[in-house]
């Protein structure tokens, strides 16, 4: 089995998405960042569920997948809410409150 | 495929202890009512649903009350994924007291301004099904599952006037942070399933143990474990999110946020550190330490300079999150697990209470001023000898003075800090001590206006207080009062709290 190469693939996937998170400024862009992140969570998953031999890995990537659709669409909503109000996405231009 | 099958064929379909889900079940048959109700009732009637919610919550209470009385002490279901011990219930009767509490403060408040009843309810009411399922979840599956039933809801309810810029950045920065605190957090739980081939909290405890070794994939799966529920505390340097959703939510939203959502942050991290990673000590220890530090330090000096009360609030819930952290960072010492449990629980109760009373007075005396500054509350108690009186009585208990609640649970916490004997606690004690005195600053600073300050322009119309705030209010108050002044009742149900199957040192 290539596991090494499996856990690589996605650690290399939750580094570009965390810096992803932390570079761009677009809310969306930043909401597909987090999907690298969490795809790259279920990777490992697999990956260990097929080496052990168990399934509980398996039930855990069903579950982040069905919770990660629910959040993208709330997120995609709040994104609205704001693009209506404030005719921008950009995450720089969400100031009202400092200090 | 093979074992998939093999796996097939041996399943059996669980057997599920109905009595020990019943509050899980009061909670969720409340919300598809509230959920039915909202789309057939007439606009007029729509105040039966917050009826309907503060019976459900009620409710849900009865369950919890019996399940405590019961002979059984721990129910398992799920091969030990979903766990109904003591530690639980008691923290269901706070969650359910506190959102009962949330809901006295909403009913008057959320009416204003055309917005959509129904729905503000049914969310309220998923976040707390969510915290309920967090303090039973004994497995790494149910922690995710339902932290991010809790949480949703709690980004959409901070954007909730949502044509309000300033909820809508609420709620966006809550949703952004929390979601990638979140992701974070599953990175860490996929590498300690890796490790210890299961999801279950007491096997990965016992897997991490068998060595007695720690890798670098171990301490990555802890350190990125407890850096999700550090957000969920809003503990520094992840707090960033936590003032700007605090002052742009709803007001009675941030009351939620600020007391049932970390609560349910801290339940989860106890239950982790007790069960999952009691003998990675090394790894957690140090860096919960810091985590205190920061957070009481980093609160308390920022909280300093706010001129609006909600935002000072807000920090000032930061730093008391710190003080709740504290006895953790000795708690896999021998000897200091017992008192570090007793002395989180204790606090959360009364930080719970206390924190509650300061909203409803927010609430209160922002519906004369209509502003948040900390100026508005000059000369309160001239006019409003009431809740000027209650609003010192609560800060006095923030601010750990006693005989207030505040003061026996900031005594507990230092005594558990003081009891492990070590360096790294007498240290942290010094930074906390500091850190009490420093905080009394800016709720001073809030009492001399109520005290010593005239009232902004002469305006000494009275305050009208709805009835449901009043109701909570009086709950707020005894609760801080009686916990302060009988010490005994608080401890007996911290004392209660004994987590299953954790490894105390």
């Amino acid at each position: 089995m290539f596991v090494n190469q499996f856990l690589f693939l996605a650690a290399v996937l939750f580094c570009i998405g965390v810096y992803g998170v932390i570079a761009r400024k677009n809310a969306v862009l930043m909401l597909m960042s987090i999907e690298l992140i969490l795809n790259s969570v279920n990777i490992n998953l697999l990956t260990f569920a097929m080496r052990n031999g168990s399934t509980d890995g398996h039930t855990f990537a069903l579950y982040i997948i069905a919770v990660a659709a629910a959040e993208v669409g709330v997120g995609l909503g709040l994104v609205l809410l704001v693009y209506r109000n404030k005719k921008t996405i950009s995450v720089d231009e969400l100031s009202e409150m400092r200090g | 495929m093979q074992t998939l099958n093999i796996f097939a064929a041996q399943w059996v379909a669980p057997t599920i202890d109905y009595f020990g889900l019943a509050p899980e079940l009061v909670l969720a048959g409340g919300l598809c009512l509230v959920l039915m109700l909202d789309l057939f009732i007439d606009e007029r009637k729509k105040w039966m649903l917050t009826a309907i919610t503060s019976f459900t919550l009620l409710a849900a209470m009865v369950p919890v009350l019996m399940l405590a009385l019961s002979e059984t002490e721990v129910r398992t279901m799920f091969d030990g994924r979903y766990v109904v011990d003591n530690f639980s219930l008691v923290m269901k009767a706070v969650f359910l007291l506190a959102g009962y509490v949330v809901v006295l403060l909403s009913s008057s408040h959320i009416e204003e301004g055309e917005y959509w009843r129904g729905e503000y309810w049914f969310l309220l009411l998923t976040s707390l099904l969510g915290m309920l399922m967090m303090a039973s979840s004994r497995d790494l599956v149910s922690i995710f599952v339902a932290l991010e039933f809790l949480s949703i809801p709690a980004y959409m309810l901070a954007a909730w006037r949502k044509r309000d810029p300033k909820s809508n950045e609420a709620g966006v920065k809550y949703f952004l942070l929390g979601v990638f605190a979140s992701a974070v957090m599953l990175y860490g739980m996929s590498l300690m399933y890796g490790v210890a081939n299961s999801t279950l909290l007491t096997e990965i405890g016992a897997k991490i143990t068998a060595t007695g070794e720690f890798s670098a994939v171990h301490a990555l799966a802890v350190v990125f474990v407890v850096v999700g529920f550090a957000f969920k505390v809003s503990a520094v340097p992840f707090h960033t999110w936590a003032p700007d959703t605090y002052e742009g939510a709803p007001t009675p939203v941030t009351a939620f946020l600020s007391v049932a959502s970390k609560a349910a942050g801290f339940v989860a991290l106890v239950v982790l550190l007790y069960t999952a990673f009691p003998l990675a000590q090394d790894i957690w220890q140090p860096f919960i330490w810091v985590l205190s530090a920061l957070t009481m330090t980093i609160g308390n000096v920022l909280a300093l300079k706010q001129h609006n009360i909600v935002r000072m609030i807000a920090y000032s819930s930061i730093s008391q999150g710190g003080f709740v952290l504290m006895p953790l960072a000795v708690a896999g010492l021998a000897g200091s697990g017992t008192t570090a449990l007793r002395s989180v629980v204790l606090y959360m109760i009364v930080y719970a209470a206390t924190n509650l009373g300061v909203f409803a007075i927010i609430l209160a005396v922002a519906n004369k001023t209509r502003s948040g500054e900390i100026s508005s509350y000059g000369g309160l108690f001239s006019y409003a000898p009431t809740l000027g009186v209650l609003m010192t009585l609560f800060l006095a208990s923030l601010a750990g003075i006693p005989p207030l609640g505040g003061w026996i649970a900031k005594f507990v916490a230092f005594q558990s800090l003081i009891q492990s004997q070590s360096t790294w606690g007498y240290a942290l004690a010094f930074v906390g001590a500091v850190n009490s005195v420093v905080a009394f600053g800016y709720y001073g600073n809030v009492m001399r206006e109520i005290w010593m300050r005239p009232v902004p322009d002469s305006d000494t119309t009275l305050i009208s207080v709805p009835g449901s705030l009043k109701l909570a209010l009086v709950i707020t108050a005894g609760a801080t009062l009686v916990f302060g002044i009988l010490p005994g009742v608080g401890l007996q149900f911290a004392d209660l709290a004994e987590i299953a199957g954790a490894i105390i040192r």
